[in-house]
């Protein structure tokens, strides 16, 4: 804001601080605790554990807590959510952005309208079971592709709308039909969008416990549903050392991703939301 | 016809005369492509909606088999015991408190990091790590850090429950749920920062303008669709919020912090279905009437500045 040489010397010791106070602190309170014993962890607070316990902690709630299978079923719901609500949704909104007429500014108003309207989540369960889905990867799946095929849609729409025609006009000339236009032209041209939507897709799935709950609490384990399990059941109440744990086995494929790809989840994030 | 002149290659190779384009149009984009898509929507999304103005008037539970309509006895049942309004208001409450929080936390760390050295960059990406975990993660890390033998109060040799204040706690929850999300306020509105050119400002400059004056007539109005987007994306999400509320006090105490998603969840765990259907439906309702109004609202300010 300012570039007084008074605040231009203080401002790099003003972000530090508010760094180590907002996030350093409660990242610090996972990590120690994480490591104590039982009884040290009780209390939670910010000191360092007298021996640790880390590896320890981690192997028990592997185990215990049966954390394999929770992320399998994770990845058995987040890899096929990702790559059709990819696909679907970036041939839908290709159409979309191409063709103009009432019809389609209604059909584009129906699809992005899933970004602002709250899924229905009783009724879905209901839905659900008459078609023989309850509980099901696959029911769980579409329920996610139902609520996220509006954010692909109004994303890729956008962008589409950003590309110039004239490529896949050369292509049609040579006598290419769309589904080649689409594939070999307009689908490689999309790849930053889709970067964008892969990544905030992935978000929302691989944390999303709410919907989960509905659809398959009880029947199929996911990372998130599985933590909260440990984390209410009695036998783990107040265990804020297997909970921490835990809490770290499952931010590190995150923490990873985020690792490698900084840059694409940054631009990726504020792509859509200033023009 | 006009359109024979402006393809001529397409003519040359047909001898017959060149299709309108809307004819063209319909075989380089065909409909078919959002057949999957829209038939997903409409059987996932869409049906389910249309379900809710149905369940909402009937019995249905998982005591019994048979579901008969009951007219508007759901509403009135959640009404005359005042869980409807008081689940509303909570709701909104805070909507509007998460929205407040994260975009002035938002705005306040993008204006403080804003130049591109190397300190505040990796303050941003530290900023960042809480809008990538899970906010039930997040939801237990503020349990441990608040709960009155918890962190927080041993730094300061208090024992206040955070967490169990039946007027405070609401605003508390909303700090947690603004805290997971304010990176991504902060991005939206650097993003915004940057979008302001530099001829601008250094005109500005050159006439004299103070640096504060600069700062809120010229680079904040034209933050206008940054705050847009954060405002409504803060008000939506915390609408329908359910993570973070049910790690911290899980609608607690006394049902002070009870949003309509947990009210949803927990009826439905009784398998009180109808009365969890009832809730969705106001909370659609809800969200559908507060949304629209809101966006416009917003980007009619963005027209003005």
């Amino acid at each position: 804001m300012s570039d007084h040489p008074l605040w231009r010397r203080l401002q790099p010791f003003a972000a530090l601080l508010l760094v180590v106070g907002l996030i350093g602190a409660p990242l610090w309170l996972v990590i120690v605790t994480a490591g104590k014993s039982q009884g040290e962890a009780i209390n939670p607070n910010f000191s360092l554990p007298t021996h640790w316990h880390l590896l320890d902690n981690v192997r028990q709630v592997w185990v215990d807590a049966d954390v394999p299978a929770a992320f399998l079923g994770s990845m058995l719901i987040v890899a096929p959510t990702v790559v059709l609500v990819l696909l679907l949704g970036s041939m839908a909104a290709w159409v979309l952005a191409r063709r103009t007429s009432r019809l389609m500014a209604v059909l584009y108003a129906v699809g992005i309208s899933g970004i602002i309207l709250p899924p229905a989540v009783v009724t879905v369960v209901l839905l659900l079971r008459q078609l023989g889905l309850a509980g099901t990867a696959i029911g769980m799946i579409c329920v996610y592709l139902g609520i996220y095929l509006s954010t692909v849609i109004f994303f890729v729409t956008g962008f589409v709308r950003t590309i110039p025609e004239s490529l896949e006009e050369a292509a049609q000339i040579d006598g290419a039909g769309p589904m080649l236009v689409f594939r070999r032209i307009v689908l490689p041209l999309l790849r930053p969008v889709l970067a964008t939507a892969t990544i905030l897709i992935c978000l929302y799935v691989w944390n999303d416990v709410f919907y989960a709950f509905f659809v398959v609490g009880g029947r199929l384990d996911t990372l998130p549903l599985n933590l909260f399990r440990v984390a209410s059941a009695g036998l783990y109440l107040n265990n804020w050392h297997l909970i921490f744990a835990y809490v770290i086995l499952m931010s590190l494929p995150l923490v990873v991703v985020f690792a490698v790809a900084q840059r694409k989840i940054i631009s990726g994030i504020t792509g859509g939301a200033v023009k | 016809m006009p359109t024979t002149a402006e393809l001529p290659v397409r003519a040359r190779a047909s001898a017959a005369p060149a299709p309108a384009p809307r004819v063209i149009r319909r075989r380089t984009h065909p409909m078919w492509f959002l057949l999957p898509a829209y038939a997903l929507l409409v059987v996932f999304f869409v049906l389910p909606t249309l379900f809710n103005f149905v369940y909402a008037f009937t019995d249905w539970s998982g005591f019994k088999s048979a579901i008969n309509p009951v007219g508007f006895d759901n509403f009135t049942s959640l009404a005359s015991d005042g869980t409807l309004f008081r689940s509303l208001r909570i709701t909104l409450i805070y909507a509007v408190l998460v929205a407040v929080f994260q975009n002035v936390f938002g705005f306040g760390l993008a204006v403080l990091l804003e130049r591109d050295t190397l300190v505040n960059r990796i303050a941003r990406t530290f900023f960042l790590v809480p809008v990538l975990m899970s906010a039930l993660a997040v939801g237990y890390i503020f349990q441990a850090l608040l709960k009155p033998a918890g962190a927080l109060n041993g730094v300061f040799g208090i024992g206040y429950a955070w967490l169990g204040d039946t007027t405070w706690t609401l605003v508390v929850v909303a700090l947690i749920h603004a805290w997971k999300w304010m990176g991504l306020s902060m991005l939206i509105y650097l993003a915004g920062l940057k979008t302001v050119p530099e001829d601008v400002m250094e005109a500005a400059r050159i006439d004299g303008a103070s640096r504060w004056r600069t700062f809120w007539t010229i680079r904040a109005p034209l933050l206008a669709p940054a705050v847009t987007f954060t405002v409504a994306t803060a008000l939506l999400g915390s609408m329908n919020g359910f993570d973070i509320v049910q790690a911290t006090t899980g609608g607690g105490p006394a049902r002070t912090t009870e949003i309509l998603n947990i009210f949803i969840y927990r009826t439905f765990g009784q398998g009180l279905f109808a009365q969890a259907t009832t809730m969705s439906l106001v909370l659609f309702l809800l969200v559908a009437l507060l949304a629209f109004p809101v966006i416009y609202l917003l980007r009619k300010r963005e027209e003005i500045l």
